[in-house]
């Protein structure tokens, strides 16, 4: 099989499976007070140190969570009814238009349901914010703007975000700025502190790390008001008991991935390159999306003229390569991505489009099977495409 | 080589026993729901319709059971081309639509076939009760499913690239078989209806897409007897709902006149026809008969079939009826048989009878 769909998700590290194992078979709930409660309490602990340490937050900044939607919707949800309570004059939720779903939506059922009012900050034709649309955005009325929320790295075009000074512009207004840091963690460098935001997610499963675990970076003093209630373990603003085994692993995970970033993200950039040339090769008219320069390492997102993204999907993944369209599926029915949409792409444009992500595992032999396979593939889709009037 | 097959799975159990079937027999199978409606609902009511996103997950389910690749096919924008802007503007015309015929004519086995022999499959597979023989559509062995009826507008060509795995069973037969085979839609209801007319109501979807001007309920001499609310919501042969009140003999809808919007009503006499035209003739695996060829039509789904004599007259069907029928409504589909094979078909045109009382020889 040749996997070429790492952003969605990536194979499970062997430490991590090892570690978790381990803890699976330990009995104890951290919260409780005798002594398997303690060695449990030691383990999470010593995974929010790490993972503190690993992308430059302090441990009490780090919320455990189930993962990144999770992560997201306390993010947003949380500080809107925190901010809004404190002041209702505080409607606006601004978004950049590129945003996962995971974020989106919460910001779209805010508007829907809470009387929130989402707007969305345009992105250019490479799917960048810049700091002068954020602060035009903003500056409209800095007064009512409840939260501003920019993802780190865009999971379908890989466009790398300028998070710091985008914060920074936020900061000016004093305005609470979250980056869904998903697709970041272990390709870029990720540094909480230095970046200004103030709450950050990230998910276990994008970095060899389990599905399931994930967390949300959230600055000292920022309350949101929690999603879930129940036992508070988590500063009060996320409750449910700890998974000790997944923490563990996420901790793993967080570790090794920020550690190897420098060598890996190289490694990717250097076959993604490649990637790209075989396919050109045999696909003259092949189109990049996304920005050249400020990219995920890992990501080609390409567009085919004349074809239909979900018909390449189908070809290549009856010769064994998994990719994937890279848009998300609306009640069953494909819709072209929002995210090209947002950057100027015509409808035609996005519906021809397919996402290759690398990852751990990823070798040269799995970019010669696309390079060999993509060819028929996408004469066989023309013709499909041809026939539908 | 093996053949490679794609089989259109609606998330019923029919579609999805054919799947499970045509892969046994050793196609290449791979299973595609068919997403006909830009706003699919999110979950079925009763038996209506096949279009909810909780019958793709009904139809990847049994993929998954039956081991087979699974995708899902947008086809809404040339389905509402097709077939449902084609409804309504039958509707308008004053004819009596048959919309799944015209899905199986146009979507399923043009516009989903077409797409498949692009990407490399060899024919399409669906979970229709019907029989090929030597290139002919047969009746299936369950008469009350057979339906032939409803495919008979496919060319010999579209009926060579077609895989009906269904056609030598009874639906009592396909349902042990979906629950020998761990298909969790075993006991899912039949679809019927029309599926894109979620709530049922065809009145109401044709008055909002035509509008229901008012307009005059005409006995033959033209007599006003009573008025209507839109035209396109009667059939003919209907007696029901015309509320024409006082009028002591039983009033049936006799045809539907667009252009002055008039809907014309008589007794059952007048509704008699021994003599149909029919347009668009499709022959299914013979020449097109020229001369009168004696053999059985049926003119509705479950419809009776009656002895007739048929024949090509340029770019028409004629069809002659032993015995005057009543209630045979323009835009419906004539098929001709003979016996359980399906001899060809054409859409209802026009209907007349003949001066003198047809003569049997």
């Amino acid at each position: 099989m040749v996997y070429l769909d790492h952003a969605a998700t990536t194979v499970t590290r062997p430490e991590v499976i090892a570690d978790m194992t381990e803890e699976f078979s330990n009995l104890g709930n951290a919260s409780s007070l005798h002594g398997p409660g303690r060695r449990a309490r030691r383990v999470v602990e010593e995974a929010r140190e790490g993972i503190a340490d690993a992308l430059g937050a302090a441990p009490n900044e780090v919320i455990f969570t189930s993962g990144g939607t999770e992560a997201n919707n306390l993010a947003i949800k949380g500080l809107f009814w925190a901010r809004n309570g404190a002041d209702p004059a505080r409607r606006r939720v601004l978004l950049s238009a590129v945003e996962h779903h995971a974020a989106l939506d919460p910001a779209m059922w805010l508007a829907g349901h809470q009387g929130a009012v989402h707007e969305e900050i345009p992105v250019d034709g490479f799917g960048r914010v810049t700091p002068e649309a954020l602060r035009a955005a903003i500056e409209r009325d800095p007064d009512d703007v409840a939260l501003v929320s920019v993802m780190w790295a865009n999971n379908e075009v890989g466009t790398v975000q300028p998070v710091a000074e985008l914060a920074a512009v936020a900061s000016e207004y004093r305005v609470p700025f979250h980056t869904d840091a998903v697709q970041a963690v272990g390709a870029e460098p990720v540094d909480f502190a230095a970046s200004g935001v103030t709450a950050l997610s990230l998910t276990g499963h994008k970095i060899g790390g389990p599905v399931g675990a994930g967390a949300l970076l959230l600055a000292r003093g920022v309350d949101p008001v929690p999603l879930v209630h129940g036992g508070g373990q988590e500063r009060e603003v996320r409750s449910g008991t700890l998974t000790t085994p997944l923490l563990r692993g996420l901790a793993t995970a967080v570790d090794m991935a920020v550690n190897e970033r420098d060598d890996h993200a190289k490694r990717l950039a250097e076959l993604r390159d490649e990637l790209l040339a075989r396919v050109r090769a045999v696909v003259p008219d092949v189109t990049t999306n996304g920005d050249p320069d400020h990219r995920l390492p890992g990501n080609a997102h390409l567009s085919f003229p004349g074809c239909e993204g979900d018909a390449l999907l189908m070809l290549l993944d009856a010769e064994g390569i998994a990719c994937s369209t890279g848009s998300a599926c609306s009640a069953g029915v494909a819709q072209p991505s929002h995210v090209l949409l947002a950057m100027g792409a015509s409808e035609e444009t996005a519906r021809s489009s397919l996402r290759f992500s690398l990852g751990h595992g990823s070798q040269r032999a799995d970019i010669v099977a696309l390079g060999e396979a993509i060819g028929p593939a996408v004469e066989r889709a023309r013709a499909a495409r041809s026939k539908r009037r | 080589m093996t053949l490679r097959v794609l089989a259109a799975m609606s998330g019923g159990v029919d579609s999805a026993v054919a799947a499970a079937r045509a892969s046994e027999a050793g196609y290449d199978v791979t299973g595609v729901h068919l997403a006909l409606s830009k706003n699919p609902q999110s979950y079925r009511s009763g038996a209506r319709g096949c279009c909810t996103v909780e019958d793709s997950r009904d139809a990847r389910r049994a993929a998954d059971v039956i081991g087979i690749p699974f995708y899902v096919w947008d086809m809404a924008e040339e389905f509402d081309r097709e077939v449902v802007a084609d409804f309504v503007s039958e509707y308008a015309a004053g004819r009596t639509p048959n919309p799944c015929m015209r899905c199986n004519e146009r979507i399923k086995f043009e516009a989903v076939l077409d797409r498949a022999l692009a990407l490399g499959f060899d024919a399409v597979c669906t979970g229709h009760h019907v029989r090929v023989d030597d290139g002919r559509l047969r009746r299936s062995v369950d008469g009350g499913k057979d339906q032939s009826y409803v495919l008979a507008v496919l060319n010999s060509e579209q009926i060579a690239h077609s895989v009906f795995p269904l056609g030598d069973s009874t639906k009592e037969e396909v349902r042990a078989e979906a629950a020998r085979r761990g298909i969790s839609v075993a006991e899912k209801p039949d679809s019927h209806d029309i599926c894109f007319i979620a709530d049922g109501d065809t009145a109401g979807f044709l008055n909002e897409r035509l509008g229901g001007e008012p307009g005059p309920i005409e006995d033959e001499s033209g007599t006003v007897l009573g008025e209507h609310n839109g035209a396109h919501t009667y059939t003919v042969g209907q007696r029901k709902g015309l509320n024409l009140g006082g009028t002591p003999e039983r009033r049936y809808v006799l045809s539907i006149e667009p252009v002055n919007n008039t809907v014309r009503v008589g007794p059952r006499e007048s509704l008699l026809v021994d003599e149909i035209v029919g347009e668009r003739p499709v022959w299914s695996g013979r020449a097109p008969a020229t001369e009168p060829l004696s053999c059985g039509v049926q003119l509705r789904a479950h419809g009776e079939v009656y002895a007739c004599r048929a024949w090509q007259r340029d770019e028409e069907l004629v069809i002659r009826l032993d015995e005057p029928v009543a209630g045979v409504a323009a835009g419906q589909a004539a098929v001709l048989y003979e016996d359980d094979i399906v001899l060809g078909s054409a859409t209802i045109a026009s209907t007349s009878r003949s001066a003198e009382p047809a003569t049997v020889s």
